[in-house]
Order: C-alpha cells, then structure tokens, then sequence
C-alpha cells in the first residue's frame, strides 16, 4: 500500500532497519566510497535520473509549457470530438504534435501541460510534508530517547495513539471538514501530523542506546550541556538512520498526497495534481485508456523510484557500517 | 496474566475513548453546521434556531459529546413530538441526507466489504508467504531477484492506478472478465467469484509485497540463529530443521502485521471500492465525502479507528500466545 506509513513501521522491525543495530553509533563511512558503490548501481541511476527528470520538470514547468504551447487551464475545444461526447480527435487520446500528450476528454486541457504542474504540486507536497515530518521527528524523538521519564512518556503515548488511528481514513475526515483554501498547505500539515511518529520511534529507540556509550559519558564528564551533547555527540551519530528513513517516506508521501487528491480531498481543481487527473479520468478508462496511463505511469515510476532508492541507500547505508 | 489483560483492555477503552472525543471535536470545530442543510433554501434565522434546539445542537460541547457517547451504548432521539426520530443502540449519528441512521447504512453494506477484505487477506497472506519462501531459499538466485522486482513494482503501484489497468485490460480489451456486476454467490458463483477477483488482487497486492519481504528477511534471519546450527550439527533433517526451527519464529511477526494490516484494511477499501463500483463502506464513505454527508464521514472513522485498535489488541493478544519468549509483563 502507497497509502500508509506502514510499510516504513515494517521495514524498520524486520531488524534489517538501522535502528536496532548499535554498530550504527559507530563512524560514518567515508561519503565518496558510497557514491562510488551507488553509481555502480544502473537501477539506482536510473531512478534517480528519473527522479530529477521530475523534479526538473516541475521547476521549469512555466518554460515547458511555453515550449508545447498550451497550457494547464487553457481548453481546446477544437482538439475533441463533440459528436462523440467529447473523445479526443486522433489517435491514442489525441497525441500528436500539437498536444503531445493528447488532450482530456470533454474540455481538451492538454494533459502534457497539466502533467508538468501536476508534478509541481505532488513534489512540493512530498518534499514539504518529508521535511516537517523529519523535523518532527527527530526532534520528538530525541527529546523522548535522551531525557526519558515524563517526557518520553508523553512523547511515546502520543505517538501510540497516532499510530493507533487509521491514518488515511482520518486525513478524509479532517481534510473533509476543512475549507477548501489553502489545500496544499493543510495537506502537508496533516500528512506530517500521522506521519513523524514512524521516524520518532525509531530515533528514540537509537538516541535512548547512544546515550549510553562512552564519548557521551566523556562529554557529559567534560562539562558539556544537553543541548551539546544531543546536537554535537547524537545528533551525528542518528545521520544515516534520518537519510534512510526520510528517503523511504517520501514516496509513502507522493502517493498519499495522490490518493487523496484521488478521492476528492486533496488538491481542489482546477489546479492539477496527477492523483487528480486519475480520478477525473474513471469515467472514461474505457475509451480512452492514455487519459490515466500517462498520470498513472508518471506517477508509478515516481514512486517506485523513490522507493528503490530508499531500499538502495538503506542497503548501502548498513553495509557501509558493517565495513567500517 | 490476568492483570495484563485488564491493563490492556483498560489502555484500549481510554484510546477508544480518546479517538471518540477526538473525531468529534474535529467535526464539531470544522464541519459546517447541519441545520443549514436540513433547513433547505427559504431558510429563516428562526427556523436555523429551532432546528439546533430540536438537535441540541445549541448545547455547550460536553453536552454534545456526552448525548453521542450515550447514544452509542443506550440509542438516542433526534427532534421531539411529530419530528422525533429513533436512534438504536450503537448509534453512531444520523444521516440527515439520506434520512437514515448511519449504523443501518454501515451494517447495509457490510457483507461486501467483509467479502472483499477477507479474500484480499487469504490472497496476499498466502501469496506474501509463499513468495517470502520462495525469496528465502533461493536467495541471490534468479528467483529471488524476480519476485524481489515483483515485490517492488507491487509496492509503488497506486492501487487505483492497477485498478483501472486491470480493468482495461482483462474487461475491455482482453474480455476474460465480465464486467463487475452485482450477483449473489448462490444463484452464479461463477459470476461473482469473477466479479471480486480484480478487487481482491488490487487491494492485496501492496501487502502481499510487503509480507513476501518481511518472509524472506525473517527466514534467512532465524537460518543463521544459533539453534537453527545446533540442530544441523545434531543431524536433523533438513525438513525438519526448516518446520519446526525456522518457521514458527519467523512466521510470527506476520501474525502480528496481518491482524493489523486486516483492521486497517478500510482505508484501502475505500479507493478499491470506489473504482470497482462495488457497494461497501468504503464507498459509502467515498460518497459521503462527495456529498459532504458529515456524520456519515464521521461513523466509518469511528468504524475504522474501532477495528485498528480492537485488532491491535487482538495482535498483542496472540502475540504472547504464540510466542513463549515474549514474557508477560515485559512487553513494554
């Protein structure tokens, strides 16, 4: 399932996770050998090729759209048939050098254009809601692990009772109940909500067993504060674990932030997003398939890009600490 | 062993209570107010007060929540005199949309979504485990790295997306299936075995890709413990060594993600459903949500949060049950 964060829960309790090995607290491998190993690997170049290819696009999306000469709000009525109710004219949903991925059935909107913003607003939301559910959680999560007590008691009830809630259903609900401005906004804001558990957990489980190593019983000895001990001895020491970690959740991310958008929640049209062109395209699959392959292979690739990234660089991420 | 299970129930009913409180907040907070709708158009500022009186609607919010938590035990009334109407026990609101209770339409639609999630569960259970098998004992060999592949594509295809694909290729263009239409199992088992057999495969095969390589991790972990090696070094049989060593302790933390796993499989029913037109509480919901039918959202996340927390219990449960090594008292 794309949906759920769960699919990170299991990986980390397999014990391959990084999190229960304490031979992570030992140093960083050397960052070139790394690289080297994973440009080795033609999957993973070729993923993340892909993944920049995305991200290019979604920064350049206006000077693209310039290019193809339509862009995502403007119809063409000319580019469908009326007769037929509104199937695009030509062959494999309207594909050809005017649009070149063919027009939607009904209004004509040129799917290329609406891909490229689309690609803008899934990134933006993935990486946005990644990155305030990684803050979330490696802070909550050193908080809990290093000072213990009351306020890892807090932290672990609370990260319980959202674990415990059926995360999807329960971003229906509030993003249902919301008003629709701002959606995007409230969309990373409600994944990160139910999502930095899933990081916290395992940050506390490591910082509760670095804390118990020598060179923080030296720093402790030498003088030094909490805040220096978790941001200069910890901190470090949880790097590979947060890479990894963050790499696996982003695709969970895109394909939430599509599902939603999917079932109506997410992103309000007429902005695109590709989870939403794949809805509005249901009614049609039948006669014309190219309306949700071309989102739904854009988006398939994404995510399984990110995710076989994130598998590479966990791989990578433990041998390298093995080794070293 | 006693105190754990009362522990454990008493931790379930303040989450279960927790989740209560919580939805309804939400919906108290934000949703828009429900007497604008009932009231219709031509709707006066008296006529808006007289329905939120008639619904208690103009009460502080513990009142609210306290009528609703009652109204889940014992039933509650909506309206009085001529307009009241009768709420049954698990009452968990009122359409006031579809003027029924929310608890009929769930239970309503229950059969389909029970049938879909139980053949997705044995689907992706056996499928997850026989391919997590499979992974293990050919490890780095051709077949590992095929399924391996497989399990990958299978956790990043969006199921709507394979949904759709499905549906494309094997209805229309193939034709090998009939279009999905609603049939009872006793007049054409045929029929509707076809008819749930698309739903059954989108919605298992996230999982199953996630079980095949929680499988394969377990088994090649427990092959390398040390009693897996004495029992080679005594002499047993491979067969053996395999059935009684290695499976169970591997087999044992799918236990514990499948009851969790099943219990959230709302969540997933919700697109599934949608896609395939199939009538169950996930598309009640999916509809809801279109309609902005609040206390119909909010009685399947109830549902829903209901199941995940009865089943991690259950897990938990189970867990200790089939586990000697994890001792009660221990499992912090």
């Amino acid at each position: 399932m794309t949906f759920t964060p769960t699919e990170l829960e299991v990986e980390g309790v397999t014990g391959g996770g990084p999190g229960s090995d304490p031979a992570s607290a030992s140093p960083p491998p050397s960052g070139r050998r790394l690289v080297r190993a994973f440009l080795r690997d033609r999957v993973a170049v070729a993923c993340s090729v892909y993944v920049l290819i995305v991200i290019l696009m979604a920064f350049t999306a206006p000077l693209l759209v310039k290019l193809s000469g339509w862009g995502p709000l403007e119809f063409d009525q000319s580019a469908v048939d009326p007769n037929l109710g509104g199937i695009p004219l030509g062959p494999a949903g309207g594909m050809g050098a005017e649009h070149w991925f063919g027009v939607e059935p009904g209004n004509g909107r040129d799917i290329f254009a609406r891909i490229v913003y689309g690609a803008r607003v899934s990134m933006t939301i993935a990486l946005s809601a990644t990155l305030l559910t990684s803050v979330l959680g490696v802070v909550f999560g050193l908080l809990a692990g290093y000072f213990g007590g009351r306020v890892d008691m807090v932290v672990s009830r609370v990260m319980e009772f959202l674990m415990a809630f059926p995360a999807l259903i329960f971003m229906i609900a509030v993003l249902s109940a919301l008003p629709a401005e701002n959606r995007q906004l409230l969309l990373v804001v409600v994944i990160s909500f139910f999502g930095w558990p899933y990081l916290a957990r395992i940050v506390r489980g490591q910082t509760m067993s670095l804390k118990e190593r020598e060179f923080v019983e030296a720093a402790k000895a030498s003088g030094a504060t909490s805040a220096q001990i978790i941001f200069k001895e910890i901190l470090p020491n949880l790097a590979s674990t947060i890479i990894v970690m963050t790499t696996l959740a982003v695709p969970g991310y895109v394909g939430t932030e599509a599902g939603l958008s999917f079932l109506g929640v997410g992103v309000v049209p007429p902005t695109p997003s590709w989870g939403q062109m794949i809805a509005s395209s249901v009614p049609w699959y039948a006669v014309d398939p190219a309306y949700f392959l071309i989102p739904g292979a854009f988006l398939f690739l994404l995510v399984l890009s990110f995710t076989v990234l994130g598998d590479r660089i966990r791989k990578l991420a433990e041998s390298g600490e093995v080794a070293a | 062993m006693i105190r754990f299970l009362v522990n454990r129930l008493l931790g379930m009913v303040v989450v279960l209570f927790l989740v209560c409180l919580f939805t309804f907040l939400i919906f108290f907070v934000l949703s828009p107010d429900p007497a604008v709708q009932i009231c219709g158009k031509n709707c006066t500022p008296e006529a808006i007060d007289q329905i939120h009186a008639n619904l208690g609607l103009d009460r502080p919010f513990w009142t609210q929540f306290g009528t609703f938590l009652s109204g889940l035990f014992v039933g509650r009334t909506y309206g009085t005199g001529a307009n009241m109407i009768d709420c049954a026990a698990p009452c968990l609101g009122y359409s006031f949309q579809t003027s029924q209770s929310v608890t009929d339409m769930i239970v309503q639609r229950l059969p389909v979504s029970a049938t879909v999630a139980i053949g997705a569960a044995v689907l992706w259970l056996l499928a997850g485990v026989a391919g997590g098998l499979i992974s293990a004992v050919r490890e780095g060999k051709f077949a590992d790295r095929f399924i391996a592949g497989l399990t990958l594509t299978g956790m990043s295809i969006p199921n709507y997306v394979l949904a759709l694909s499905l549906q494309f290729l094997l209805v229309v263009t193939l034709q090998w299936l009939p279009f999905p239409h609603a049939v009872s199992f006793m007049e054409e088992p045929g029929q509707w075995f076809a008819n749930f057999l698309m739903p059954w495969i989108v919605l298992a095969i996230g999982a199953a890709a996630v079980y095949t390589r929680l499988t394969r991790a377990n088994v090649i972990e427990t092959l390398q413990e040390n009693y897996v090696r004495t029992a080679r070094a005594k002499g047993l049989s491979p067969g053996l060594i395999w059935r009684r060593h290695a499976l169970r302790p591997a087999l044992t933390p799918i236990v514990t993600i499948f009851g969790m796993d099943f219990a959230g499989l709302l969540g997933g029913a919700l697109i599934t459903e949608t896609v395939f037109g199939l009538n169950g509480i996930g598309k009640l919901a999916a509809d809801s949500i279109t309609k902005n039918d609040q206390p119909v959202i909010m009685g399947v996340t109830l549902l829903a949060a209901f199941l995940v927390v009865v089943g991690n219990m259950v897990v938990d449960l189970l867990y200790t049950a089939i586990d000697p090594r994890v001792r009660v008292g221990s499992t912090a």
